[in-house]
């Protein structure tokens, strides 16, 4: 019953979409003066039949329906409720539902949002944004249709991946696409602003929501990704340059350039050109980061699905989306009214210019790191691989003149800045700097020259950042975001330098000492859980003068046939202790990992500090307008 | 003029884009329907792990029966949750020949004794070419190799599963 619902509510959702391209591609050509009212009738009842779709799926993983392949394939009735809803967008068919229902809401919310915009750029904007939906439509019931029945049906479904059972990639998914999708709203609006001709300050603050609500969606969706990573991956880190986790990556590097250029367009009226393109960018990266991870192109252990048919469609509409912005954007150039204004060294335009060339370089750096192989491979069939190192030693060296830059550029004026008197403030903030980082530099052994540089210019920024709180002029907003960056930096630094662990066999009854700390192991016990057979260990860590427990579990699912460890980590504000182990053979060892990590905490909570600057950005940008 | 200039190189690079993406969509295809069947250099030189002695990578295989190569190295946090099932394999009788990609004899060597040697011989890459004479994109890979003919029977990319280890079996019996 909810196959059918579901499929057919999917049919209707395209028709509407073929009515409204023909509807707002006649009317952007006619001079209406108003948006004709059957737009919102139709993009609600479109955005309706999506829902229904939506939930009706959701509703046969619910009730484990194994009529319907997908629940088949990718649930089962052991497994508990929060799951199986989350297992409606842990796979191939659901998450791209999830993906068209978003583009769905979005437009109906940009819809009631930009009342006050000029009719043929609503019109247009509708239009672009139907085309990606036709699209997506299209896409989901030709090669990756959801409501595929079974018949006969199995009373037993095959499982989820239980290394997808964690709170947070159940909730992963569906904000980094919230990000992912906004950018499309970003990309069908500032192209229709190019061929209506509205680029400007107004235009800018209209769109700079949208950017700054897709910027905050995709930074908390890459850190819940990389929490996941860090908590259920069981490794030990929190960020692995692996493509998939690359490609959420890249449109975030040209999503912060394009919110700090909109900024400029606003308050200054000029970088349009680059606005547009970098609109363009974005959505195309994000867009081939669907491309990439949907098609199985790449090798990676996140890939999902390995069908070519799919992977040639997402291509071929990749590019004949990327084709029909480059047309528009050429042909619709001289639109552009230049109010060239002369630009001065020192001033915040120029800071702005300067952090969008350093997020170009990093995000072309990631780029050829995630695509050279691919290109390298079809060109003369050789095999390269790229890893950590490739990364580290691209970008790190290039943090130092961006945290230099960071540190003065936001103060600048507009238009044009003085160089000031020597500030003795800066001098004093640089030398306290200076002294943290020699009491820090002194503590480890780990002595490469670059991490001097790196290590005084995080600390000095971090101060900066404070003491802009106080001192500057520039938004609340910006302060946190950018104290945010600081802390992040300086927690990965230090994390960096002052992680240390030790691995190594151990029984029951069994003691290491490492650090000046003794690790001993306790007992492991058997229990079984709903789905999972579960080996808990009890270890216990003493320092110097206190002792604390740590209990890792490795959880032996059935269906399928699947080994997980699940680590314990005592997270203190100083440090994270990670302990995992894992089963050897039946001789009574077991292979112990045990990590110190310090400033872990900070690493999550300096993110949330970044996007919930964002956030607040857009609250108090709301609130103005009324 | 310089506008259409611009136009035509930006169309360009995209369709160059398009065919080499075109063509990468069809390659990554080929590793898991195994009808990539390319051979290994035998004629190449490693250097072991343990004694430091040189040798002749022909010499690893067995000539008549198949070998699993496995890449690894003691950084790689997916390596150490394959190595279980590798020890399984050792286990079961299984030749397999390790690769110690780009590591450091110390951290290899340590690795090993802590977690148990499931190779019958080590061959250090320092710089990674050994690993890519093999076809390898990323560390760990493990590949079923025809001692007589050479050729790859079946190459697996990422941490060996339990589900793996009776493929690998049957693959072993099959082309024994």
């Amino acid at each position: 019953m909810s196959n059918y619902l579901g499929n057919y509510s999917l049919y209707i959702a395209l028709i509407a979409s073929v009515y409204l391209i023909f509807k707002s591609y006649l009317d952007a050509n006619s001079d209406n003066k108003y948006l004709d009212k059957n737009f919102i009738l139709i993009t609600s009842i479109q955005t309706i039949m999506i829902m229904v779709s939506f939930f009706s799926l959701v509703a046969a993983f619910v009730i484990s329906d194994f009529s319907n392949e997908t629940v088949f394939n990718n649930s089962h009735t052991l497994k508990p409720l929060f799951y199986k809803v989350s297992g409606t967008w842990g796979n191939h068919e659901g998450s791209l539902l999830l993906w068209l229902l978003v583009l769905s809401i979005f437009l109906f919310i940009f819809l009631l949002n930009s009342r006050s915009q000029d009719t043929k750029y609503k019109l247009l904007t509708i239009l672009f944004q139907q085309i990606i939906i036709t699209g997506f439509l299209v896409f989901i019931l030709l090669t990756s249709n959801p409501f595929k029945m079974l018949y006969p049906i199995p009373s037993e479904g095959l499982g989820l991946n239980p290394i997808l059972q964690d709170p947070a990639l159940a909730i992963h998914p569906p904000i980094l696409y919230l990000g992912y999708v906004g950018t499309s709203i970003i990309f069908s609006a500032s192209l229709a602003s190019m061929i209506s001709g509205n680029i400007g300050d107004k235009w800018a603050r209209h769109i700079k929501n949208w950017v700054l609500v897709s910027w905050v969606f995709l930074t908390i969706g890459i850190l819940l990704g990389s929490i996941w990573a860090y908590y259920e991956l069981g490794w030990g880190g929190f960020w692995f340059w692996d493509p998939v986790e690359n490609v959420s990556l890249m449109p975030w590097f040209c999503l912060t350039a394009l919110l700090h250029t909109v900024i400029v367009l606003q308050k200054r009226n000029s970088f349009k050109e680059w606005t547009i393109i970098l609109s363009i960018t974005t959505f195309s990266l994000s867009m081939s980061g669907t491309f990439l991870v949907r098609s199985g192109i790449l090798n990676s252990i996140h890939t999902f699905a390995n069908d070519p048919s799919r992977g040639l469609y997402i291509l071929s509409f990749l590019f004949i989306l990327i084709l029909m912005s480059i047309l528009i954007f050429f042909f619709n150039q001289n639109k552009i009214s230049n109010t060239a204004k002369e630009n001065f060294i020192l001033s915040k335009e120029t800071a702005i210019l300067v952090n969008n060339w350093f997020m170009m370089f990093f995000l072309s750096v990631v780029l050829v790191g995630t695509i050279y192989p691919i290109f390298l491979e079809v060109l003369n069939g050789s095999k390269i691989s790229v890893g950590p190192p490739f990364y580290h030693n691209l970008l790190i060296p290039f943090l130092i003149p961006f945290l230099i830059f960071m540190s003065f550029g936001p103060s600048l004026k507009w238009i044009k800045d003085k160089l000031k008197k020597f500030n003795y403030n800066i001098l004093i903030i640089f030398l306290v700097s200076l002294l943290i980082s020699y009491v820090i530099l002194t503590k480890t052994e780990n002595s490469f020259l670059l991490s001097i540089p790196l290590i005084v210019l995080s600390i000095y920024l971090l101060l900066v950042t404070i003491k802009d709180f106080f001192v500057s002029k520039s938004s609340i907003s910006q302060k946190i975001s950018h104290f945010g960056f600081s802390l992040l930096i300086t927690s990965i630094l230090l994390n960096g330098l002052f992680s240390n662990e030790f691995n190594s066999n151990m029984k029951v009854g069994d003691e290491r000492i490492f650090n000046e700390k003794v690790v001993k192991l306790k007992e492991v016990s058997v229990t079984d859980v709903d789905n999972y057979k579960s080996l808990k260990a009890s270890f216990e860590v003493t320092n110097k003068n206190s002792s604390f427990a740590l209990y890792p579990e490795v959880r032996i699912y059935q269906q399928p046939l699947t080994i997980t460890s699940e680590a314990d980590i005592k997270t203190t504000l100083f440090s994270d202790n990670f302990l995992v182990f894992n089963i050897l053979k039946d001789d009574g060892y077991y292979n112990v990992r045990y990590q110190y990590k310090p400033l872990m905490i900070w690493i999550w909570i300096s993110t949330i500090f970044i996007g919930f600057g964002g956030l607040l950005s857009v609250i108090r940008k709301n609130e103005q307008k009324y | 003029m310089s506008k259409n200039i611009k136009f035509l190189g930006l169309l360009l690079t995209l369709i160059i884009f398009f065919i080499i993406l075109l063509k990468g969509l069809n390659i990554s295809k080929d590793y898991s329907n195994e009808k990539l069947k390319s051979k290994i250099d035998f004629s190449l030189n490693a250097k072991k792990l343990f004694s430091d002695e040189i040798i002749n990578i022909s010499d690893l295989f067995d000539k008549n029966s198949p070998s699993v190569v496995n890449i690894w190295a003691s950084w790689c946090a997916p390596c150490r949750e394959e190595h279980q099932f590798l020890m399984k394999l050792k286990d079961m009788n299984i030749n397999i020949i390790g690769i110690n990609y780009k590591d450091s004899p110390k951290n290899a060597k340590n690795f090993l004794s802590s977690l148990g040697n499931p190779y019958s011989e080590v061959i250090t890459d320092n710089d990674g070419t050994k690993s890519i004479e093999f076809g390898a994109i990323g560390v760990p890979e493990t590949f079923i190799i025809s001692g007589k003919t050479n050729e790859i029977i079946k190459k697996y990319i990422g941490p060996l599963t339990s589900d793996n280890l009776i493929e690998i079996k049957n693959l072993l019996k099959k082309n024994a």
